[in-house]
């Protein structure tokens, strides 16, 4: 198991440095048309082929990661940002603030997560910000349900009381007890998202509610080159399988991490079974 | 008794979130930019004035306070009317009824497919736990919990339809929702065949179970009455929620094989601003999740009757 943790933790690292380095690995300018050799098959030159409109399918794969995944990133980080405190503040509070919180929720819970992000995206507009604002509609409801179930939890153990009577503020208790506490479910769940957050991405991407065209993006790639799978299926297969690949290494981390921090969950991980996400 | 007291605490609370939904559709669109006017003049691509553009505002009472355009809402709400499409001019209730029965039976189909490979899965690796079966399905779930669902669907439509002519690319004739329903089936099982394979190897564990075998009860007997009995109880909770990422899922899939339903038209109407289809479809399917969950809490407690007598106990 702990062989398997560090391929987890490797894959990630590997797949990370080359996003984040993607645009200066790539040997072509991702955005340079030249019609003259359009839809080229993989060769010395176009390791990965050309595009209906001549580009480096290679380089366009390299910078296009740090859309999809920057994106996905930067908008599970806002979610976790809104979700948090309000989950803490709701399981703190308790009383009327816990329950008009909690029919938010609800509220939001009710729909089916792509519903929601493509009424939005689609409501608001294609572009970036608007993409990052849907999923951010979408994602902080579920970290507001786990740091309040969390804070619950922990509220009614007995060294919390003991705290408070040795005159621990809201502030301390906040700080030193429930927010350590909080801290590595927090961890599990993102890592267990960021794989569906990027999905979620590329598939509005690719129905054209996301990231627009000429900007090099995995989802968006695909929607271009639609009208051409039929001729050259390396340019639908190139850009799902980058998607595929870095989903997949982000689930086999997440599921080491859930295994690690959801103490519940013990038992499966004692097994030696390995989980699916 | 205790059941009906639960079931009417049940329905109040939904006609509490039903008025949120409604007021959530409604906000929704309030807040949207854009001009549904300006766009149904956009319609005619002919240059349009200011002037008509007021005009048609006017009309359509879109200058009204937000107050008005609320009560008017929900005016025509509680008469169930939904409104007019402007894409088409026909009522949203016709168009939506019009769109619903392809989403249904695709939602349907891929919803059996799905119970089909969770429980061929997850019985199987649940039988041969640690064996290859088990590393196979855990492989499977991992790989269809990662790929990407629209690019399954363009895979299979690649392979089956333009390489082997097998089955249609576009449409729901001729075993056209076949492919569609895989690709669904595919992305929406892995979470379920670990559930149902850890709670049949749990169900097998317990006492009741190693004294039926002590007995001497046929193991056959024993799995079809006793241990699948008890382990179908998470699985109907969470198949029951997972019916609205089946929906969610089902509009990605409905655009790649070009099927006719909701899903299809929700995009078309988000991106034409057709706000009357908008505001309808979020709020059939805000109440088509709430009516899930309600018989999903049903059959929930059909299973598992201790969940009422616990609740008697407390009161």
């Amino acid at each position: 198991m702990i062989q398997k943790t560090s391929w987890g933790v490797g894959l990630t690292a590997i797949f990370m440095l080359i996003i984040l380095f993607g645009p200066w690995i790539a040997p072509m300018d991702p955005n340079v048309v030249d019609l003259s050799k359009r839809l080229q098959l993989p060769s010395a030159e176009h390791w990965l082929g050309t595009d209906q409109l001549g580009r480096d399918q290679l380089s366009r794969i390299l910078t296009g990661g740090q859309m999809t995944v920057g994106i996905s990133l930067m908008a599970l980080g806002l979610s976790i940002m809104v979700g948090v405190p309000i989950g803490l503040f709701a399981g703190y509070l308790g009383g009327r603030v816990d329950w008009a919180l909690m029919r938010l929720v609800d509220a939001f819970m009710a729909f089916p997560e792509y519903i929601v992000a493509i009424v939005i995206s689609g409501l608001l507009g294609a572009g970036f910000f608007n993409l990052m604002f849907a999923i951010l509609i979408v994602k902080w409801v579920g970290y507001a349900r786990l740091v309040r179930s969390v804070v619950l939890q922990e509220k009614s153990k007995d060294y919390l009381l003991v705290a408070k009577i040795s005159g621990a503020g809201s502030y301390t208790t906040l700080r030193r007890h429930l927010i350590p506490h909080v801290i590595g479910p927090v961890l599990a769940l993102a890592t267990l998202d960021i794989g569906k957050v990027i999905l979620l991405v590329a598939s509005l991407s690719y129905i054209g509610l996301g990231v627009q065209p000429p900007h090099p993006e995995w989802g968006s790639m695909l929607n271009e080159g639609r009208a051409y799978f039929t001729q050259a299926s390396y340019l639908m297969i190139v850009p799902g399988m980058a998607i595929f690949l870095v989903v997949f290494v982000m689930n086999l981390l997440g599921n080491r991490l859930v295994e690690k921090f959801g103490s519940d969950r013990q038992e499966e991980g004692r097994d030696g079974i390995t989980e699916c996400s | 008794m205790q059941n009906k007291n639960w079931l009417l605490k049940r329905i109040s609370e939904g006609i509490l979130l039903l008025w949120i939904i409604s007021l959530v559709s409604f906000a929704i669109v309030q807040v949207a930019p854009g001009d549904a006017a300006l766009s149904l003049l956009r319609v005619d691509t002919v240059a349009v004035t200011t002037e008509q553009v007021e005009a048609l505002r006017q009309e359509m009472g879109m200058n009204d306070p937000v107050y008005q355009k609320y009560f008017r809402y929900m005016g025509n709400l509680l008469k169930l009317d939904l409104g007019e499409s402007v894409m088409t001019g026909r009522p949203v209730a016709a168009e939506l009824s019009h769109a619903f029965p392809a989403t249904f039976l695709l939602a349907g189909t891929s919803l059996l497919l799905t119970i089909v490979l969770v429980g061929i899965f997850g019985s199987l690796s649940s039988r041969f736990a640690g064996g290859w079966i088990d590393k196979f399905s855990t492989g499977f779930c991992l790989m269809g919990a990662s790929i990407p669902t629209f690019w399954l669907g363009l895979l299979l439509i690649d392979l089956f339809s333009v390489r082997l002519h097998l089955l249609p690319a576009v449409g729901m004739a001729n075993g056209g929702l076949i492919l569609p329903s895989l690709s669904l089936a595919i992305a929406i099982a892995p979470p379920f065949i670990k559930i149902f394979r850890n709670s049949l190897i749990d169900c097998a564990r317990q006492d009741f179970i190693r004294a039926a075998r002590s007995r001497g009860i046929s193991e056959k007997v024993i799995f079809m009455r006793h241990v699948l009995k008890g382990s179908l109880i998470p699985v109907v909770t969470i198949l029951g929620v997972s019916f609205g990422s089946l929906l969610g899922g089902s509009v990605v899939v409905e655009v790649i094989f070009g099927l006719p339903g909701v899903g299809k038209l929700a995009i078309e109407a988000v991106t034409r601003r057709d706000y009357a289809i908008v505001q309808g479809f979020v709020l059939s399917i805000g109440i088509l999740i709430f009516l899930i969950n309600l018989a999903v809490d049903l059959s929930y407690r059909y299973l598992n009757p201790a969940i009422s007598l616990k609740e008697a106990e407390r009161q």
